[in-house]
Order: structure tokens, then sequence, then C-alpha cells
């Protein structure tokens, strides 16, 4: 049974539609990583989700009840807002007992609960503060605390790390992760950065416009992306798009490489290379050109890793290649993947 | 698939989650209560108006618009509707100018500036009635300390001097005087009001703004009138407004200070309205004298929506 | 504060700031020492009336507490004030928070009609506001100023407290909502306690707005004990041509000074609330 499931969902701001009809179900202690640009939808779905929103039209369930018409308060979910928004008039102690409160608890268990949900997340000892006397990540752990106490069905997390700097970013996402697995409780997660949802997720939904785009794995979005937009959303650089003759041919700058470093054995597709201009950051090379006229688009990236040694310079033509079964194809027309292979040589049409 | 109608929540507080239920039963008690006792106060004041009410015999029998006619006839009306504008208009450019310089004064950091700002406030956060009983004594024929200090730098009250052989000069018994007196009295109690107004307008002047002309070689007086006061443009607008509708509706300091007198002189709408409605017990026509303060009212009603409006959009 | 280096050369202050102080606070000066002085000493045209030419008195003071209503107009602003402010409280409240919280566009309208009949004065509606006085049967009775008074002190403590909640982040609602708590619990859990300044500041002022109002009362009060003092001052110290100055200026000094300080202390917010937003407060 889905913890969470959402059918036919819908959400009108007026006249503006911010979901637009999707359909989501959730796996039992899964971490589900809802992926998109600002303004895709994801956060509403969230809130819809958690009861903050009311759906204009569709069903929420959370284990297998139709909430959609339910407040948060009946809907037995917790979440963690980007802001945290710790009560900042009550202690810490009291910021996590908060939710135990309405469930007229005894004061000992209350007491006994807040001490298992603050040792979970290595705070007891910040207890009797105050959340302006904590630092950024020791409010997320409060947070954290606080929405854990209740022992929801799900946990619903929006942007949650975005108030941190990015060195602490790193080690919170990789506590986050740790925990969830340990915890097991069915998480849904909000980002728009990529790198989170792919270092986090279980399964990645990805969001444009209102609507689903793909739900898959970190790698089956990234390297089977189900059209055009997910395929250039997803990576750095995103994927290079090639349009020829109604049909989208697709390759990631990180597979587009001099053809000598492909094994004579390796079935490669080849392109002349004009390069025009690189970056060099480091741990990679990008190096930006054209390829050749009879695409509609021609402008590609590539990306070498810096232990490949070949040497590039600009205004120089060079033999890249890809393999081909690293090529994806897309319907010009509807941006979908075509499924099947397709021969470029056709498509060079040679 | 058709969505299914909305079901209710469970539960005998369903209001308690229904944003629209809840915001309608936590505003009613508002808007009923003004709606109660101002819309309906009002209204009444209209039917009064076209009535022959009087505090023996109150009740309300159509005459049209004959207390209307009858007090517009009245010279004293017409005086009363004159000294309103004069109080109003000449007291609002006094605070205008005074409130300007005081702010840019406040701007700056000095010592004692706290009690500085509790004294300047004094007239506005005292209670208006007590305020002025202060200058109905320092407007004493006889006592007054201004005449005193005339008298001691002998101005007054010798032969010769520049304002009189009379040892006093009679602030709130000459009609002019006691116009000037109201006048002051009206500028002092709106001072402060304006001021922190102003005040709070200069502090929300982004610095870097006035450190960009500062930089570009503008003195201070081109910064003031170039820069300053422009941006302060709406804001003492709405200083501006308060103070023409609390001068404007006021009676209390003419109450006070000179109960209308000299023979009518300081009389003004409000009060007018008070002596003949309340003491002269003419119900009908106090009301239709009060009636001519809502145009002026509606008047800068509208002007600060559109103030507000204005606020909203930048 | 950087702000006040902005006008360094403009004019020299300390002139400027110890005429307007002057002006400002020379009538409570003035009753200050009055209320002091010996009547031959205040009576006396020649002696020099900014000094105590004459031992100070407290003659004055003892008429006033003992033989006149005073401390009963004392009493009756306070009864009349906190009742006042409970009445607004109750009332501004849950719609302040409405307004600002869930009435979208359609409550900010509202909210600033709200407050403009704030402006309708007194002076427009007390012939009208007799004839329900006495419909409710209220003449000469302290209630019909309760009744009244919120008709001023609820539009602006309702627009005044719209700031303060909008000014709260949505977030920590939502989250009470989460935390399992209904909207109204979220309100009064959270919200509240988070509004303490605010309604603090509503308290100070629908006091002060009671304690300054002076038409309703000198039209419906003519019953000495039941007059605030406001108006008792005015009225019933001044009997025909008999000024009893020394009393009368204390009587109007006394209850100004705590009321102008309370004020003083919480004007930035009131200020706020005037400028309609056009200035953050």
């Amino acid at each position: 049974m889905a913890i969470v499931e959402v059918r036919q969902i819908v959400k009108k701001f007026g006249d503006v539609t911010a979901v637009d009809g999707v359909d989501l179900a959730s796996r039992d202690g899964e971490f589900l990583v809802l992926l998109g640009p600002s303004g895709c939808g994801k956060t509403t779905l969230l809130r819809m989700i958690a009861g903050l929103e009311i759906p204009s039209a569709g069903h929420v369930f959370i284990e297998g009840r139709d909430v959609s018409q339910l407040p948060p308060r009946q809907r037995n979910v917790a979440m963690v807002f980007q802001s945290y928004a710790l009560y900042p008039h009550m202690t810490v102690f009291k910021n996590i007992a908060f939710p135990l409160k309405p469930l007229k608890m005894q004061r000992e268990d209350i007491r006994e609960k807040v001490m298992w949900s603050a040792s979970m997340f290595g705070i007891g000892h910040l207890l009797a503060r105050r959340p302006r006397e904590l630092s950024g990540g020791e409010r997320q752990r409060v947070a954290l605390a606080r929405a854990m106490v209740r022992e929801p069905s799900v946990f619903l997390l929006d942007e949650p790390l975005s108030n941190l700097d990015a060195k602490l970013r790193t080690s919170a996402r990789e506590e986050l992760e740790q925990l969830q697995k340990r915890i097991g409780i069915t998480t849904l997660y909000v980002t728009h950065d990529q790198v989170e949802a792919m270092g986090l997720g279980d399964r990645i939904v990805v969001m444009n416009e209102g609507r689903v785009r793909q739900v898959g794995t970190p790698h089956e979005v990234y390297h089977r992306s189900a059209d055009t937009f997910v395929a250039t959303f997803l990576g750095s650089p995103p994927m290079n798009l090639l349009e020829k003759d109604g049909l989208v041919i697709g390759f990631r700058p990180e597979n587009f490489l001099p053809v000598q470093l492909y094994g004579d054995d390796r079935d490669v597709e080849r392109f002349r290379f004009d390069v025009t201009w690189m970056e060099d950051l480091g741990s990679d090379r990008l190096i930006y050109g054209n390829v050749e006229r009879e695409f509609a688009h021609r402008h590609v990236v590539a990306k070498l890793s810096a232990n490949v040694t070949f040497s590039v310079e600009p205004k120089e033509s060079y033999t890249f290649a890809v393999p081909k079964d690293k090529l994806n194809f897309f319907d010009a027309g509807t941006g979908l993947r075509l499924e099947g292979r397709f021969a470029l040589r056709d498509v060079h049409g040679a | 698939m058709a969505p299914e109608q909305k079901k209710q929540p469970h539960g005998p507080f369903r209001f308690r989650d229904d944003p629209r239920l809840l915001s309608a039963l936590m505003t009613a008690p508002a808007v009923i209560y003004i709606a109660l006792l101002v819309g309906i106060p009002f209204l009444l004041a209209v039917f009064i108006s076209l009535s022959d009410a009087t505090t023996g015999d109150p009740s309300l029998d159509y005459v049209g618009i004959s207390n209307f006619r009858t007090v517009i006839g009245d010279p004293v009306f017409r005086q009363s509707l004159k000294n309103t504008f004069i109080f109003t208009f000449a007291s609002q450019a006094l605070v205008l100018v005074m409130s300007k310089i005081l702010a840019l004064a406040l701007m700056k950091e000095f010592r004692g500036k706290w009690l500085v700002r509790f004294l300047i406030l004094l007239p506005w956060t005292a209670p208006i009635a007590l305020g002025t009983i202060g200058w109905l004594w320092m407007f004493d024929s006889i006592f007054s300390p201004m005449d005193w200090v005339l008298r001691y730098v002998g101005l007054l009250g010798r032969p010769g001097a520049l304002l009189g052989v009379n040892s006093n000069l009679y602030w709130l018994g000459i009609p002019g005087l006691a116009m000037a007196s109201v006048t002051v009295v009206h500028a002092w109690r709106m001072l402060p009001l304006a001021t922190v107004i102003l005040l709070a307008g200069l502090t929300a002047i982004p610095k870097d703004i006035l450190e960009a002309a500062e930089v570009d070689g503008a003195g201070f007086r081109q910064r003031l009138f170039s820069i300053i006061i422009p941006l302060l443009l709406p804001i003492m607008s709405i200083a501006v407004l308060f103070g023409v509708v609390f001068t404007f509706t006021d009676m209390t300091v003419v109450y006070i200070l000179t109960r209308g007198g000299p023979v009518q002189s300081t009389q003004v709408l409000a009060s007018w309205a008070f002596f003949k409605g309340i003491e002269g017990g003419d119900l009908a026509q106090g009301a239709a004298i009060a009636l001519f303060l809502f145009p002026v009212l509606a008047g800068v009603a509208t002007l600060m929506l559109r103030l507000a409006r204005r606020t909203e959009v930048n | 504060m950087a702000a006040g280096r902005r006008v360094r050369e403009g004019f020299a202050v300390y002139p400027v700031v110890t005429f307007f102080a002057l002006f400002s606070a020379f009538p409570f000066f003035w009753m200050l020492i009055t209320m002091f002085k010996r009547d031959h000493d205040l009576f006396s045209p020649a002696n020099n009336p900014f000094l105590l030419n004459e031992p100070p008195t407290l003659e004055h003071l003892d008429l006033l507490i003992n033989q006149t209503h005073f401390l009963k107009y004392l009493f009756n602003t306070l009864y009349v004030g906190a009742v006042v402010v409970l009445i607004t409280l109750v009332v501004a409240v849950p719609a302040a928070y409405s307004l600002a919280r869930w009435a979208g566009r359609w409550g900010e309208t509202l909210g600033i009609g709200i407050f403009l009949t704030y402006l309708v004065p007194p002076t427009l509606l007390f012939i009208p506001m007799s004839r329900v006085i006495s419909v409710l049967k209220l003449h000469e009775s302290r209630w019909s100023l309760i009744v009244i008074y919120p008709t001023f002190t609820i539009p602006f403590c309702t627009w005044l407290l719209m700031g303060f909640f909008k000014s709260i982040p949505r977030d920590i609602e939502e989250q009470a909502q989460i935390d399992g708590y209904s909207r109204l619990g979220a309100m009064v859990k959270v919200v509240l306690p988070l509004s303490v300044s605010g309604l603090l500041t509503v308290v100070v002022f629908a006091f002060t707005l009671t304690m300054h109002e002076f038409i309703y009362a000198l039209a419906f009060i003519s019953v000495s004990a039941h007059k605030t003092v406001s108006i008792g001052v005015p009225t019933e110290l001044v009997r025909g041509d008999v000024f009893r100055w020394g009393s009368l200026m204390a009587g109007a000094l006394i209850p100004s000074l705590p009321v102008a300080v309370l004020y003083t202390f919480f004007l930035d917010r009131f200020i706020a609330g005037f400028t309609l937003g056009a200035v953050k407060g």
C-alpha cells in the first residue's frame, strides 16, 4: 500500500494553475524527491499533501485514507519548512513538545518522547535554549526532532537545506539520508537543487509547469530522461540536443569525448567538433563549440575530466564521438523520448 | 472522473479549520459594532437634519431641507464656516513649516534627546482638553505671563509702548487676537504628530541616495529641496491630511478657550453645532451644521485611500 | 546613529530644539508653577509669574483632592478606559487577525475601510449618538461612554494590529497546524504569544484615546460624579467666573503626565499605523 498517493490533483490560484492533474504514489519507506525549477508546483503539491492547501480537484490519500478535505492536524503528517519555523518564544524543549500537547499525553510521557527525539538528533544538550541562540545546523536538527516526535506516517520537507551554508549542506545531506534510512519513514522532499535530489532520492519526481515529467530513480531520470525538459534540467552542463528532420538527438557532455579516447571495439558516433572556447574548472574542462552544419541546433558542450590530458585548442577542429548506447532520441514536436535505436547514419542522410 | 463534492471535515468544531467561516466570524463583531454605532448614527444624523427634532420634542417629523436653509442664512454659521477653514489652513501651514525644521533637528543625535522628545510630544500625548486649560490661564486677561514679559521688556503698558498703553493685550477678548490664539493652540497641538510622521519619513529615506547626492557635490540646501522634500511628499501629505481632519473637526480648543467668543468671532462648525444642538436643544439644526463637516472629511478620506494605493504599488 | 550625520551642516540643533521644547512644554511648566503658588502670589500682576515669589503651598492640591470630585473623575476615567480596552481587544484582535491573514486583497480593502471610520469625528456624530444613548437608556451613565468609545478605538486598533499580525511569518502558523492545531488553535497558541508587544500597544492606545476624548463625554454626562477627568476638570473646576487656577492646573497636570509618558513610550508604533504602512515603524 502506498503511504502517500495523489490522484488527478489540481490546484488553481485564480487564473493560475499551479498543479495541473498530478498522479503520484510513494512506496513505503522511500525517500521521494520532488524536483523542478521554481514555480513548477512542487511546493504547492507538498502543501496539498500536508493539508495547508485544499486541492481544486482530485484526491490525496495517506495510508489509504482520503484526506483531501481534512485539516493538517488530522493527517498525521510532519513537515519541516525552509525557514524551520521554530517557535521563537519557546525553548527547544517546548518546541519539540509542542506537537505532543494536542495529543493529551501525560507530562512524563511527553518528556520521555522529547528526550527520545532530541537524542536521536544529538541535541539533548540544547533543550533549554531558545531558537535565536542556535546555529543554523542546530536549528535544522530541532526542526527535524520536532517533526519526528509525533512519529508521523509521512515526513514532508520543503527545501530544508537551502538556509545552510554550502559546507554544512553537504554534511546535513548525508546525515539526513542516513537518518531516513534508519527510521524508515516515508519522506517527501522538495528541492530545486538537482545535486541534492540525485544524492538523496530513492526516486525523483521531476516537475515542470504543474505537471510531472518523469518519475524514476536518479539513474533513470539522468540516463533515460523521459523528455527534453528532464534531459536539460538535469546535469551540469545540461544534455546536448541536436535537431534534425523532426528528431532530437541528445547526449551528455561527459560522453562527448575525443574519438581517440574510445577503444576500437566501442561502437561510437563521430562528429566534427569546431572548438570556440574553453573553461577550465579544475576538476573538469568544459569545451564549447559547434558540430556539423546539418543540425539545426549545433552548439554543444563537451566535458573532459581533469585526468584526460588530450590537448584541445580553440579555433581548431577535432573529431569527437559519443558511444551509440549513450545517445538519446526525442520527438522534436512533443519533446518525448523515443525508444529504440535510430541509426544516425540515416539521420545524417548520408 | 468527476471530482467528488467537498466532504466536510469530521468533528463538531469544523469552523476552527475553515478559513472562510472563521474569518467571517472573527470580522463580524468589528463590522457590526461599526455599522451599528457609526453607520446608523450617521444615517440618523441625516434624518435628524431633515426633521424638526428638538431636545423637548425629539420625534422626527420630516421638514425637508428647511434646516439647511435656516442654517445657511445664519451669519454665525457663515462666520463659523469661514473660521473653520481659516483655523485649519493657518494652523496647518504653521505646522508644516515648524514640523519640517523640528524633524530635521531631531534627525541629529544630541544629549538629552529623550527629554526633548518627551517635552515636544506633550501637546499630543496629554489630553487636549487639559493642555488647553494651561493655555487658557496663559491667555488670562490680567495675569497672562506673555503680557508680563511684554510689560517687562517695555512693549506694553506704558506711554508710547509699541503694543499700547493698556497693561494687557486681552488675548481672548479681541476678535483678531482670539483668532490668532486659537490658531496657535491648534498648531501647538498638531505639531508633535506631524513631526514624528515626518521623522519616520526622513529615517526611511535610503541613505545611499543622500550619500550619492553628497558625492555629486550637492549642498545641504540642494539636498533638502531636490531630494529630501520630493521624497517626503507622500508622507508629508499624510501628516497634513491627519492635521486637517483633526483640526477641522475639533471643538475642544474653541470650547475651552473662548466658547466661540468674543461675539462668535472664533466660532467653528463643530462648536456651533454643539451650542445649537446640545446646549440650545435644536437637534435638527445642530445635526445640519455638523453635516457640513462631511464633504471635507470625504475628500480627505479619498485622498488618503489614493495615497495608500500608491504606497501599495511601490 | 548614522542617519544623524546626514544633515550635519544644516543648522545649530540646540537653539532649535530648545525653542520647540519650550513652545511645546511651556503650558505644562506653567501648570506646574501655578499648582504650588499661593493665591496672593498668583494674583499679583507685578510679581514675576515664572517664579514662586512666596513659599510653595499644597492648598490647591488639598482643595482639588478633598473638595472636588477629582478622585472620582480619575476613577471614572480608569473605569471607562479599562472596560473600553477590554471591548476593543475582544473585537479588534480577531478582526485584525482574520483581515491580515485570510481575506486577501478584499481584507486589505475592508481593513482600510475600517481604519477610515476612525476619521469620522465625534463632532459629526454626537447629536444622533445622543439619540442612540437615550434609546439604550444610558443617559448620564458612564456606560454611555463605554458603548461609544469603541467606535473609534476598534477601527484604530484593528488597523494597528493588522500590521503586527502581518509581520509574523506565516510559516510559524502553518507549522502549528502541522503540529496538530486547528487554525484557531494556531492563532491562540502561537500568534498571540508572539504579538504581546502589539497587544500591549493596543491596550495603551485604546486607553489613551479614551482618556483624550472630550466631546461625547461633554455631550452625554452632566452629573459631576460621573464625569471623566477630560471634562470634569475643565467644566467642574470653573464655575461661572470663578477660576480656582491652582487646583485647575493641578487637575490638568496630574492626569496628563502619566498618560503622556505611556504614550511617548509607544508612539513609534502608533505612527507606523498612521502612515498607512508607507513607512515601516
